[in-house]
């Protein structure tokens, strides 16, 4: 009869507790090269293969270079 | 590849406001935050100058440093980005930042202080690329879709630029030698960590 009255105190207790705060940390977050999967990736620029790092920047530099330097499109 | 920059040449900058309208529509940015804004010095006085300011990534960001529950991370391409599921909007960031660029939107009945809220690079955050639950919390994550930042992209002047550094640098350097003058890039200093960079020349002759 203690014990029982011990073990449903304990029981009882354990709801007055505070949640467990350990920390989760900062998520890890997919590289960019990775690319938009599922239904969203319409949206992605052509010219690249998603998950290919090489072109995924080549499509970068190319882009940065075709669009914000007019210097090439006056040419 | 280099690290992803900005930078806004004051000698082409209107202040038209286009990058800021941009960047609220892309990533429909709440009432009351400005991811980006356009700072006008002297305004109204010959000679007057105006930059676009936003988030400047930077190589040693302060806000990294202070913040007291480690919620910024750096991507792989030099993106300073934040997890919104750990911030807990204390704004240490805020008064650590040279650039005001964290923000903090007013929610609830008291107007009490939300999340921060900053600049991606149009690169999303910590949730899955172009899902949902991304574009709820951070906006559009157009890096991701082999693009570029919207507020870079649409500029018409051509002042805002951003991309990978050492395609960025290129394209200034290419500029300032054309025209002469304007080599100096305010905030450079301070947010790549170089001391000379941004600096007017010694001589003072051009710009």
């Amino acid at each position: 009869m203690r014990l029982t009255l011990i073990a449903a105190a304990t029981l009882a207790l354990v709801a007055c507790g505070d949640k467990q705060q350990t920390s989760a940390g900062v998520k890890s977050d997919a590289p960019g090269f990775e690319s938009v999967t599922g239904p969203g990736n319409v949206y992605n620029a052509p010219g690249w293969k998603a998950g290919d790092k090489t072109a995924w920047e080549q499509q970068l530099k190319t882009r940065t270079q075709a669009g914000q330097n007019e210097y090439n499109r006056v040419k | 590849m280099a690290r992803m920059k900005f930078v806004c040449d004051a000698e082409r900058c209107i202040e038209c406001n286009s990058c800021v309208t941009a960047c609220k529509n892309e990533n429909e940015v709440p009432w009351g935050v400005n991811r980006r804004r356009v700072v006008t010095l002297n305004d109204g006085v010959p000679g007057e100058k105006s930059i676009s300011v936003a988030c400047m990534h930077c190589s040693d960001a302060p806000c990294m440093a202070v913040c007291p529950v480690n919620c910024f991370y750096r991507t792989e391409e030099g993106v300073v980005l934040h997890d919104k599921d750990v911030c807990i909007g204390c704004g240490y960031c805020s008064y650590a930042c040279p650039f005001g660029a964290p923000q903090f939107p007013s929610k609830g009945t008291f107007g009490v202080r939300g999340k921060m809220d900053k600049c991606t690079f149009c690169a999303g955050g910590p949730e899955a690329h172009g899902s949902q639950a991304e574009f709820e919390k951070y906006g559009r994550n157009r890096l991701a879709e082999g693009k570029l930042p919207a507020c870079a992209e649409q500029c018409s002047t051509k002042a805002l630029i951003g991309g990978d550094g050492d395609v960025v640098a290129d394209i200034f350097r290419n500029r300032v030698v054309q025209r002469g003058k304007g080599a100096e890039v305010w905030g450079w200093g301070t947010a790549y960590g170089s001391k000379q960079a941004g600096q007017p020349p010694a001589n003072g002759v051009k710009s």
